[in-house]
């Protein structure tokens, strides 16, 4: 019988798991030999086994009104220690950044005073809020997805950062918790940095951003509901960490505080982990007809009685055209160079530029700037005619509205496809949790995979699926058993005496 | 300490604990009813009319197990209580232990595959695997939550519910338990099974027929009985909201379901026949009441806001 990886052909990017074919890469030499041994049937088993675990557990996402189960790819992601170490400092640092710049947005301003950032690029942000300014904030990106893709010569580049309300975390605990059961022999021959730590340290920050006045304070999740894509993620958060999730319609606020209504009355809240946006959060401020925040929110977060996370107006932070400037502003801030570079982007408010990328549409990546779930996304190379022409049409009408970047050919990782392993673009969002002194990185984070071939696009609303995302330890990885477990034998006084009783009553 | 419950999540785990106990009655009910049909005893009207499905002729088998088992947009059906269920269970999974979860979504997820089945092998295959799915429901609850108020939530519901079938069962076939002996209708045998309790009866009462409506109205012991449901709803809510008054009861929930449990408690079992309409039709309204009263005290959530826009009320803020 042929060996899994014996018909793999690497496609025209940089592969994950081979340098050549054939030959692995240093980290993936210890899951190779796992998996090059499994036939081809035996694979296949092992993969519908996986997608029966997440259809069992419900681990699902909502996709034009129906709930799907995420696919999870069998052939695990890993990362070395050395990769996994620079990725971290890099998103350390990009996460201090925008911190500080958000600090600033909705406080001095000093950046744009300095000219650092033009004035109407704050003015022109649909996700400026002027509602937000002022409000008191340690922190106001508690969590972060900044997300990372590695370019054709094999070097990362943040690809966009997430400072709203990422998602996707919860992908990464179901992914790991399915794959360890079923595969446990992988995860038996080397040491796979754990990730069930994250929903303490979530909690940590979450618990740690509450108001000042308040010693034990109650934290909630807050959720637009189950018609909501993540809610599964939300549902998990709130159970891993032991708090209350609630809908807009369980809270009320009287006196510029937030109570949940219970079998017992009003209780108070202190801390909202917030997963719905902006501009449904508050009927007072933001859209009037929005059922699914709570009205009085942002004025209790403005009294400093309660603490919103993450803070209101962050969205002015990831927009895609101020990613342009994150370089300047790490220099601005920190005085520090960017660890891992943006993708090549061309700002198209600059008449030269903008005349350039519309001559050049048919070789470029036009993004909206407030998009997310890769809509609205246009890669030039790929698209017919008709697209370009509409897409020149919107870009002329809005320059403000678009970003153009260099397409770059995301890195491939073999993913099963049928019941063999084929190479798909990947990228990776690492999720930092930050509670004010110290940003902490969850190990690994998630590897979306574009499972159509040649896709691009790795978003889970366009057919995407993911993958169990490995960090290997500092040391190199040791073969053979684990040590024995302390205290797995009985101790010697132990009497099975259930046992004894079914024995008799073999007999 | 028991930790407060979010209004809208009891009110959730409440019809929780009652969808998945009225699709096992439903399946207990129909595996009954499709027996009797084999017997030429049953055409579905007394089945439908126990269900509150109004005006309902003469079925077949199959448009009876279509529409009470298999039609999951019919929520007076197995399907649609396990669906709602399951969708229920879907915004508290929170909540609730993530085995009871995965026994909900597994359940509805397989119902498809069972129905597939059932149409080769016979309902009662379908009707059985509800009512197993039933029970590890409610064993994985038991096994798996505190006894908190989330947990008295869902035993409350399940009780309220099976105290409400069992005397609707007994309601369409007292005829057939307290009528004059007719050893050509098995009737009154089938609902024993429909209850579970042919074993437990047989054992304590030694098969006398005559004690067959006491057994399932009055008995203290059996837990499917209207007795043992009342008895464990009542606790629930002593649990819920401890009254501590010295006379009177403020729980209207309570005070009814103490009321109509106080008449079976001293009920005169020998005359229990000829009471038995009125005592249904007291039950019947204890239930309703009981039902009203639960709602108004825990599960007041806040009505979503209605806006107004450029009404006057604006102008302060």
């Amino acid at each position: 019988m042929a060996d899994i990886f014996d018909s793999y052909a690497l496609a025209d990017a940089w592969d994950e798991m081979f340098e050549r074919p054939g030959v692995p890469r240093p980290a993936y030499q210890g899951l190779f030999a796992a998996l090059q041994p499994l036939g081809a049937d035996e694979l296949r088993y092992r993969a519908d086994q996986l997608a029966r675990v997440f259809t069992d557990r419900g681990v699902t996402f909502d996709y034009a009104g129906e709930e799907r189960p995420f696919p999870l790819d069998l052939i695990p992601r890993v990362l070395d220690a050395a990769e996994w170490d620079l990725i971290a400092r890099a998103v350390r640092q990009r996460v201090r950044t925008l911190e500080a710049f958000l600090d600033d947005v909705y406080g001095t301003r000093q950046v744009f005073h300095d000219g650092v950032v033009p004035w109407r690029l704050l003015h022109s942000s649909p996700h400026f809020h002027r509602a937000a300014d002022g409000i008191p904030a340690r922190v106001r990106v508690h969590i972060a997805g900044i997300d990372i893709i590695r370019d054709e010569n094999g070097d990362f580049r943040v690809l966009e950062d997430n400072v709203r309300t990422p998602s996707g975390v919860s992908y990464v605990l179901e992914n790991r918790l399915a794959m360890s059961r079923t595969l446990p022999a992988l995860f038996a021959e080397q040491r796979v940095r754990p990730v069930d730590e994250y929903p303490g340290r979530l909690l940590g920050a979450l618990r740690k951003a509450a108001p000042d006045h308040v010693t034990d304070p109650t934290v909630v999740v807050l959720t637009p509901g189950v018609y909501n894509a993540a809610y599964f993620e939300h549902a998990l958060l709130a159970r891993l960490m032991g708090v209350e999730l609630v809908e807009g319609r369980d809270l009320v606020c009287e006196n510029n505080r937030v109570y949940m209504v219970t079998t017992h009355g009003k209780r108070p809240v202190h801390v909202i982990y917030r997963r719905v946006d902006d501009e449904y959060l508050d009927p007072l401020h933001f859209r009037w007809d929005s059922t699914l925040g709570c009205p009085g929110l942002l004025n209790s977060a403005r009294s400093g009685n309660v603490t919103i996370a993450n803070a209101v107006g962050n969205g002015v932070a990831d927009d895609k055209l101020i990613y342009t400037y994150v370089p300047d502003l790490m220099k601005y801030y920190l005085g520090e160079e960017p660890l891992i570079a943006n993708v090549e982007s061309y700002r198209l408010e600059d008449p030269d530029t903008l005349e350039w990328a519309l001559g050049n549409l048919g070789a470029l990546v036009l993004k909206p700037v407030d998009g997310a779930g890769g809509k609205g996304i246009v890669i030039g190379p790929r698209a017919p005619e008709e697209t370009l022409a509409s897409l020149a049409e919107a870009v002329r009408a809005d320059p403000r509205g678009w970003v153009a970047q260099r397409p770059v050919a995301l890195s491939t990782s073999p993913s099963l496809i049928g019941d063999r392993p084929r190479p798909r673009h990947i990228d990776l969002r690492p999720f930092a949790v930050n509670d004010g002194d110290d940003v902490w990185l969850l190990p690994g984070g998630l590897t979306r995979v574009a499972l159509p071939e040649g896709e691009l696009v790795v978003n889970s609303s366009q057919g995407g699926g993911s993958k169990d995302t490995w960090v290997l330890p500092d040391e190199p990885a040791r073969p053979g058993p684990a040590p024995a477990l302390a205290g797995a034998a009985p101790p010697a006084h132990w009497e099975p005496s259930r046992s004894a009783a079914w024995d008799a009553e073999q007999q | 300490m028991t930790r407060e419950l979010l209004s809208r999540i009891a009110e959730t785990l409440y019809w929780i604990g009652r969808y998945v106990e009225r699709a096992d009655d439903i399946a207990r009910l129909l595996d009954v009813a499709l027996r009797r049909a084999l017997a030429g005893e049953e055409d579905g009207t007394a089945v439908f009319a126990i269900l509150g499905h109004k005006g309902a002729g003469p079925q077949t088998a199959e448009t009876m197990v279509g529409r009470l088992a298999y039609d999951a947009t019919d929520p007076g059906s197995i399907s649609g209580c396990v669906r709602a269920a399951r969708e229920n269970a879907r915004g508290v999974r929170e909540i609730i232990s993530s085995e009871t979860w995965e026994c909900l979504n597994v359940t509805w997820n397989e119902l498809p595959a069972m129905r597939a089945a059932a149409e080769r092998l016979g309902p009662h295959h379908y009707l059985r695997y509800v009512r197993e799915r039933s029970a590890m429901f409610f064993g994985l609850a038991d096994g798996t939550m505190s006894r908190d108020d989330g947990w008295r939530f869902i035993v409350l519901g399940r009780s309220l519910e099976r105290a409400d079938m069992t005397s609707r069962l007994l309601a369409v076939y007292h005829a057939s338990v307290s009528g004059p002996p007719s050893p050509a209708s098995p009737t009154w045998r089938l609902l024993l099974e429909a209850c579970g309790a042919d074993e437990s009866f047989t054992r304590t009462h030694r098969g006398d027929r005559s004690k067959v409506l006491e057994f399932l109205l009055l008995d203290r012991l059996f837990p499917r009985s209207v007795m043992h449901a009342l008895a464990t709803a009542e606790q629930c809510l002593a649990e819920l909201a401890p009254h501590h008054g010295r006379a009177g009861m403020a729980d209207a929930a309570r005070a009814a379901i103490g009321r109509v449990r106080m008449t079976l408690e001293y009920a005169d079992t020998a005359s229990l026949p000829e009471q038995l309409p009125g005592l249904l039709a007291a039950l019947q309204e204890a239930g309703e009441a009981a039902t009203l009263a639960i709602t108004d005290r825990f599960f007041q959530h806040t009505a979503p806001a209605g806006w107004v826009r450029g009404g006057s009320s604006w102008a302060g803020v």
